[in-house]
């Protein structure tokens, strides 16, 4: 490709006059990504989240032991070593091996929390904010109420009436984090409500369902996705948290939170068999930070503070 | 020259961004005495910014440099930013826009007076609160003690404009910029806010630098006037014969002025050209 | 409902008691039906969810003529609506049951381990806004020195990092390799016999009493736990504050302040602080209700006799009455914490100041 197409391509992107919706939307996408892609955490951030992804989708070829079973007989508890990058823990099993499958996990409960809170959340939110009157009230009231709880008090409660494991956590911790998602929405529903673009599709007599579904949803999707993108790091703790107190994820399943509990009966002579899982966490909760921040920055220059 | 308070000599302005240098003010010159000097000109041509370099609040990021800026034969380029704080507020002031966002929310009337006090002089509490309130009646606010003890939102906007007159008045400077002090506030109290301005430049005998874009009241109100335009000053006259004004843009700015009795189809719109920039 | 009582009430008054009356009526509006809400949810946990209740208050190990009892007691044969009534108002006298695990009645479990945690909590938020909030002012101030990378990193960290993990790491270092601190607990056991706590605070109560041997012990056991918890809050509160700062240095009235002369110093600390610290009480107030929230992990890891410890304790042996009578304490508290802060934003501010 030769300087001149590629100055050429950036100029139609760039164009201030775009003849089609395409190249509108490609123009913008072009103009945030420059903007996404000058900060340079949100970059480490984004190489993070991708690198999740790759050790999740091939778990099989990365790990070279098996996530579950061990070998109890010679593979106790070693410590770090070339056969074994991160040590064994006490059932004999390697530790990368489980890091990397436990990959899996993760993105497991983060996505299905995502997809099941941000869709109720964005329900709600818009509902309460295209019908106004008592519906937004009590809506609102409802959210609030919920909002002003301790999140990981009431999942742990959640999860205790509903039995331990990974599937009960997801749901316990969905149930305490669509509240914001709720706010969200409303706010930018209340900003679109009254636009003349609104009013023009009412005229056309298209329902209050259609209109919320088709008109209004999709507008409060970009900042939706800015903040499940800085929640993210908070659910993977909160899971992680459950797993640690034996509430999420069970065992054998290589679950990193649940995997340091395993390693804290060992933490004082074995000390690697928890520090692997958590500095996992750490690193991929860090990731989903520096890329909502940055998606925040990029997508929102309002709230411009670098 | 004895009697000249500033003089300004090809002043310039420039901020860095990311699309380029912006150049906000660019040689502008002109020298003032114990007289009143109006600054005009269209929006972002440069008439504040003029007004902060000479205040030394030019935002850090951008570049201020001049062959001359001299205060009472003061170099202000050249002095420390400690002497350029302590000719602050003490013998230079500022009265800027809106009182509604000029004032400290959170802190009293009165105390914001007293700070200014007490920051370039050292006197007693009691002293301070004294002239404070001396200084408020002088800004023409009846009842001084309650107004005290008022916060900025708890006064009008005259009034809150009075009492940032009084902030910045109290320690008697002898040069004060106001920019565009009363185009907040409603046209009623607009007046009455100028009237005392005007009576206290007056008293003291202070240089004054008013800042506008309302050509009409700044002839009324000053001795000399300066037309900016793009960062340059494209016309010094005096007020008096404003109406002989030669430049095309000082006449444009005339034109567009409403007056009374005369039916205006279709309204004039301002003339820019380029070359008048250069 | 209590709103225009109020307001009728005040009728005849001033405009002022007007506006303080329905102030005051829509603060006490949120928090009646916050706390129902809270109670409507552990309600709905407590006896929705399991499909036997009795089971799971008592355990299956319970004889039949007690589950008979327990069943009748908790009112399961009647209309779900009076038995929320009667949920209530058990809830309300302070009444949440029996702990099958300590067979004392539930609240006063809870009255006796809550002082450790406010405790920890508080010392944590102290850690939190005395590092966290000049840490922020500075960030704002050096916008993109090098000091506003280190918070944003730290910060960052602190919002990333599993906290039981970090203890358990400082466990190794501290207690284990360099012994600066002392093993998980409250006190060693020596004083747990010779020591009198009066508040339940105890490092307050040995001051008191002048025990500077106790009040060392106890310190060395509260510092690594409330230094974890005064991370996490230091990293919200540093970064809430740079970011108010920020907001407040591009103010005009900042502008005037320079324009009277103003030191630097004078006009960070002096009054954009002074400006930002009103939305920073809700800041912290949070930050205190966040930590309550978050030493349920750091107590498993600590040993720290707490509510958080008493909840993973009474999770793991099914007693429900106490993982819920310990989550309806901390969520009381939390609301309380909420609402206060709203209260103290208002009296802060003088332009919502009503009064
Ligand atoms: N922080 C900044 N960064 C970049 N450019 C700036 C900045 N501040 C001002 N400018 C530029 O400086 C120019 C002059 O601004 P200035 O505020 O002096 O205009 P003005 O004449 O006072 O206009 P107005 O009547 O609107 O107040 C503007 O064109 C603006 O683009
Ligand atoms: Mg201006």
């Amino acid at each position: 490709m030769s300087a001149e197409t590629i100055q050429s391509r950036r100029a139609w992107l760039l164009s201030d006059r775009p003849v089609s919706r395409l190249q509108a939307r490609l123009g913008r996408a072009y103009v945030a990504w420059r903007r996404f892609s000058a900060n340079r955490l949100a970059l480490v951030g984004m190489l993070i989240i991708i690198a999740l992804l790759v050790v999740a989708a091939f778990a099989d070829v990365l790990a070279p032991y098996s996530p579950t079973v061990g070998d109890l007989k010679n593979a106790r508890l070693l410590p770090p070593g070339a056969a074994h990058w991160f040590g064994t823990d006490d059932l004999g099993r390697d530790i990368y091996s489980r890091i990397v499958y436990g990959a899996r996990w993760t993105l497991y409960v983060v996505i299905l929390v995502a997809i099941i809170a941000a869709p109720i959340g964005l329900l709600v939110g818009t509902i309460a904010g295209y019908a106004g009157g008592w519906t937004d009230t009590i809506l609102m009231r409802i959210t609030d109420i919920f909002l002003a709880f301790p999140k990981l008090v009431l999942a742990l409660a959640f999860v205790a009436a509903l039995g331990p494991g990974i599937e009960n956590a997801v749901l316990a911790i969905a149930i305490t984090s669509w509240p914001p998602y709720a706010r969200i929405a409303r706010a930018e529903t209340l900003t679109v409500r009254n636009s003349d673009y609104i009013k023009a599709v009412q005229l056309m007599g298209a329902s209050p369902f259609r209109i919320v579904l088709r008109h209004i949803m999709p507008l409060c999707i970009s900042s939706l996705i800015i903040r499940v993108t800085l929640d993210m790091a908070g659910i993977i703790l909160t899971a992680a948290g459950l797993g640690f107190l034996g509430l999420g994820a069970q065992p054998p399943l290589p679950e990193w939170g649940a995997m340091i509990a395993s390693g804290r009966r060992f933490i004082l002579d074995q000390w690697w068999v928890a520090a692997a899982p958590g500095a996992a966490i750490l690193i991929v909760s860090l990731g989903f930070n520096l890329l909502g921040d940055g998606l925040r920055d990029a997508l929102d220059p309002r709230s411009g503070d670098q | 020259m004895s009697d000249t308070l500033l003089d300004v000599d090809d002043l310039r302005v420039t901020f860095p961004t990311r699309t380029g240098l912006v150049h906000a003010v660019r040689g502008v010159s002109f020298s003032l005495g114990r007289e009143r000097l109006g600054i005009v000109g269209e929006s972002g041509s440069g008439k504040s910014q003029t007004g902060r370099a000479i205040m030394g609040l030019t935002p850090p990021q951008a570049e201020v440099s001049a062959r001359k800026l001299a205060f009472d034969g003061i170099d202000l380029l050249s002095i420390s930013p400690r002497q350029r704080r302590a000719l602050r507020g003490n013998r230079i002031a500022m009265i800027l826009q809106d009182p509604k966002y000029s004032l400290d929310p959170v802190m009293t009337i009165g105390r914001q007076i007293v700070e200014t006090l007490r920051t370039h002089e050292k006197v007693s509490k009691a002293e301070a609160r004294k002239r404070a309130l001396a200084m408020l009646q002088a800004v023409q606010i009846r009842d001084p003690a309650r107004v005290f003890d008022l916060y900025p939102h708890e006064v009008s906007g005259g009034m809150g404009q009075r009492a940032m007159i009084a902030m910045m008045l109290v320690t008697g400077p002898e040069l004060m910029i106001a920019d565009e002090p009363t185009s907040a506030l409603d046209v009623t109290v607009q007046l009455d806010v100028l009237k005392i301005l005007d009576k206290l430049v007056a008293e003291r005998g202070m240089g004054l630098i008013f800042i506008s874009h309302d050509l009409r009241l700044v002839s009324s109100f000053c001795d000399r006037v300066v037309v900016m335009y793009a960062g340059k000053v494209v016309e010094q006259i005096k007020a008096s014969e404003l109406r002989d004004a030669q430049h095309p843009y000082t006449r444009g700015l005339l034109n567009c002025m409403p007056r009374i009795g005369f039916e205006r189809h279709p309204l004039p719109v301002l003339d820019r050209k380029p070359e008048w920039a250069e | 409902m209590s709103v225009t009582e109020n307001q009728a009430a005040a009728g005849g008054g001033s405009a002022r008691a007007v506006a303080i009356l329905s102030s005051l009526g829509r603060f006490l509006v949120i928090a009646v039906t916050t706390y129902l809400g809270l109670l409507a949810v552990t309600f709905f946990i407590g006896r929705v969810i399991p499909i036997d209740p009795v089971l799971a208050v008592l355990g299956d190990r319970a004889p039949t003529a007690v589950v008979e009892r327990t069943r009748r007691e908790m009112g399961l044969d009647l209309p779900w609506i009076e038995q929320f009534y009667l949920y209530v108002k058990a809830a309300l006298s302070g009444d949440f049951g029996t702990s099958v695990l300590t067979t004392n009645p539930v609240m006063t479990d809870i009255r006796r381990v809550f002082p450790a945690t406010i405790e920890l909590a508080t010392l944590g938020t102290i850690i939190g806004a005395v590092i966290g909030v000049p840490l922020g002012v500075l960030a704002a101030v050096k916008r993109g020195s090098l000091i506003d990378q280190v918070a944003r990193i730290v910060g960052l960290i602190g919002y990333s990092v599993p906290i039981f993990w970090l203890g358990l790491l400082g466990l190794v270092l501290f207690y284990a390799k360099l012994q600066w601190i002392a093993f998980p607990a409250r006190l060693d056991v020596v004083y747990e016999y010779t020591f009198t706590p009066i508040t339940g605070f105890y490092l307050l109560d040995a001051a008191i009493q002048g025990q500077w041997d106790v009040f060392y012990d106890a310190w060395r056991h509260i510092v690594l736990p409330a230094a974890l918890l005064g991370y996490l809050s230091l990293a919200y509160i540093s970064r809430m504050t740079r970011s108010f700062m920020l907001n407040e240095l591009a103010q005009e009235y900042i502008v005037a302040a320079r324009a009277k002369g103003l030191s630097e110093r004078r006009i960070i600390w002096g009054h954009a602080l002074r400006n930002a610290a009103v939305p920073m009480v809700t800041v912290i107030a949070l930050s205190y209700a966040n930590l309550l929230e978050g030493s349920v992990l750091t107590e498993t890891v600590f040993s720290w006799p707490g509510i958080g410890l008493y909840i993973t304790n009474s999770l793991q042996n099914a007693d429900m009455n106490a993982v819920l009578g310990g989550t309806i304490a901390i969520g009381s508290v939390f609301i309380a914490i909420n609402l206060l802060s709203d209260l103290l934003y208002r009296l802060l501010d003088p332009r919502t100041r009503v009064g």
